[in-house]
């Protein structure tokens, strides 16, 4: 299966990448190559095996609806390039 | 908006999605504080609402609990398996890159919701209810961005309905009572203007009798019921009249200005609407036994359909009161502790709608805020029903009691309030009062009946307005007639 440029665009967009053209065109390859490689299991005869989403035995984890501390705010913010007003500071973004 | 024309020519079809978050203690998958409103910027995080790498979510069962209750509250089916998916995208409100969310097997579906509005009882549908957590919030300063985590993780529960309202009135009454339930039962504070709950409609609009769905327009950015219906009210009068000039309607998201009162076309976000939804590999999923569902029915409250019922049926009520007492869980509860001390549902509504929603208006309080308990009101009306006040001091003494809170006995012994029923002390003051209006008294007697009624007024000023009234009133009205006989009898014996 060979992507598109198009697609390999369309997830550069989906994950806020900017990409060059050489860029696109290596990653359209590799990521092809990537998705021929999990095209294997295609080939695996699954007739008899019910789809599942977890190969975990678990079921019902869950626990009591109670408070714990949360982090003190110095070391929420530590590693945050920036940081203003106790708020984590990003880029400007767009809205209406 | 009432200069335009009707948009009879058309049928409108909304739907709604309305987002509440849960009063849990803490949040959807980590031990964080969930009632953030109002607290100090990221100061209720911890790497697991934070997104860290290698962090591992654990559902908060209590969240799940207020779901299936919601559910159950809106008649729709439970889920017997149920698990959690990803909803990918980049935003920077979103610390993970992807939202928690369910998407293929929600925890509740198929149930609906009865409203009424424009006169007539109808049922919407429920599509499904589903359990995710929130994002972070945004401020926009211009050059730059601030974000705060605080709300990133806090159980949200969705409750999308189906396209089965036809009107905004309809849509109104929908989004008041589904707050209605959440808050009997106790799932979520619904409060719009704190974000608690939030809510967005799509509305379409086509050619009446027909089947085909028209283009649909999406409204967010609704934050009070007042603006859901003033905005669905503009956008169906926009969409028809675009329709009536043979346009068509463009398929767009819009917001609501509340300042120019109009919907504004909102500028997409900038990612693309492609979630690549897939099954939550962190979270195990829930099997969700019939004992557990049974437990949490078990738990349901008396809902407020069922109690406006009751109170007609038990108390005599009348459907209007009965609705006003039964609308808020709070007021239903204030009037049942109250008549239980103090049988009489009729007085007891109305003090409740009069004196004590007045209260509650003046001062913007709820109802388990004011100072006068349940136990407090029977108190005064007690003293009333025994002859120990009468109906003007009683109002008196409730406003002493909403100040102070104390009890209307210990008012009414302290002021000296008590009811002067004294005979004897009665018939002296109304004695004194005929003897100091002659002219008042002769106008009586001269046919002008009315007068009696501004005496009883001069011998309640006498006694501080402590006089029983139904004693002066006998006491009044033995003594003129006496007057009067006296008169006649004068003018026989001067025709003798
Ligand atoms: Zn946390």
């Amino acid at each position: 299966m060979k992507l598109t440029r198009e697609e390999v665009e369309h997830i550069a967009e989906l994950a806020k990448i900017g990409l060059t053209e050489e860029e696109k065109a290596l990653f359209q390859e590799q990521l092809s190559a990537i998705l021929e490689y999990a095209e294997m299991l295609q080939r695996v005869d699954t007739s008899a095996i019910p789809p599942t989403a977890t190969v975990l035995p678990l079921r019902n984890v869950m626990r009591p609806d109670e408070p714990h501390p949360s982090l003190p705010r110095e070391d929420v913010l530590a590693n945050a390039p920036q940081s203003e007003d106790g708020c984590f500071r990003v880029k400007v973004i767009l809205e209406s | 908006m009432d200069s335009r024309k009707p948009t009879g020519d058309y049928e409108v079809i909304i739907g709604m999605e309305v987002h509440a978050q849960l009063d849990t203690k803490s949040k959807m998958f980590c031990g964080c504080r969930a009632d953030v409103f109002g607290a100090e910027p990221n100061t209720l995080v911890c790497p697991v609402c934070l997104g860290m790498p290698g962090v591992l979510p654990v559902i908060n069962r209590r969240a799940v609990e207020c779901t299936i209750m919601t559910g159950l509250a809106l008649n729709c089916s439970i889920a017997e398996f149920s698990r959690f998916a990803r909803k990918n995208y980049n935003y920077p409100d979103l610390v993970k890159g992807y939202q928690i969310s369910q998407y293929e097997l929600p925890l509740c579906h198929n149930g609906w919701l009865e409203i009424e509005a424009d006169d007539t009882t109808k049922r919407v549908r429920i599509e499904r209810v589903h359990l995710e957590e929130d994002t972070g919030k945004l401020f926009h300063m211009g050059t730059y961005s601030l974000v705060d985590y605080n709300r990133s993780g806090v159980p949200l529960m969705e409750i999308v309905s189906e396209p089965d309202m036809r009107s905004a009135a309809e849509a109104y009454a929908y989004l008041t009572k589904l707050r209605q339930i959440l808050r009997y039962l106790g799932v979520s504070s619904g409060d719009m203007e704190k974000g608690a709950m939030r809510c967005e409609v799509n509305v379409s609009l086509r050619p009446a009798g027909t089947e085909t769905l028209g283009t649909k327009v999406e409204i967010k950015n609704l934050n009070s019921f007042r603006s859901v219906k003033m905005a669905l009210e503009y956008e169906i009068q926009r969409q028809a009249e675009i329709l009536d000039k043979g346009g068509t309607v463009e398929q767009v998201t819009m917001g609501w200005d509340e300042e120019r009162q109009r919907t504004v076309v909102q500028r997409s976000k900038e990612f693309a609407h492609d979630y690549r939804y897939f099954p939550e590999p962190d979270l195990p999923p829930l099997e969700i036994s019939r004992e557990w569902v049974a437990e949490i029915r078990a738990q349901l409250p008396e809902l407020p359909d069922a109690k406006c019922d009751r109170f007609v049926a038990q108390y005599g009520l009348s459907v209007y009161d009965a609705t006003v007492l039964s609308a808020e869980r709070e007021v239903a509860d204030y009037f049942e502790n109250c008549v239980a001390l103090y049988p009489q549902a009729k007085t007891v509504a109305n003090w409740i709608s009069g004196e004590i929603f007045r209260r509650m208006n003046e001062a913007g309080l709820s109802i388990t805020e004011i100072k006068v308990t349940p136990q407090g009101l029977a108190g005064l009306l007690n003293l009333v029903e025994k002859g120990a006040i009468n109906l003007n001091t009683a109002r008196r003494v409730f406003i002493e009691m909403l100040e102070s809170g104390r009890s209307a006995e210990a008012i009414v012994a302290e002021q000296g309030l008590a009811q002067m029923s004294d005979i004897e002390t009665l018939e002296r003051i109304v004695d004194e009062v005929l003897a100091a209006n002659p002219d008042q008294v002769q106008q009586y007697l001269a046919g002008k009946e009315t007068v009696a009624r501004w005496l009883v007024g001069q011998v309640m000023k006498a006694t501080q307005g402590k006089a029983n009234p139904q004693l002066v009133n006998k006491s009044l009205s033995e003594k003129l007639q006496a007057l009067q006989r006296l008169r006649e009898d004068k003018k026989s014996a001067t025709h003798l």
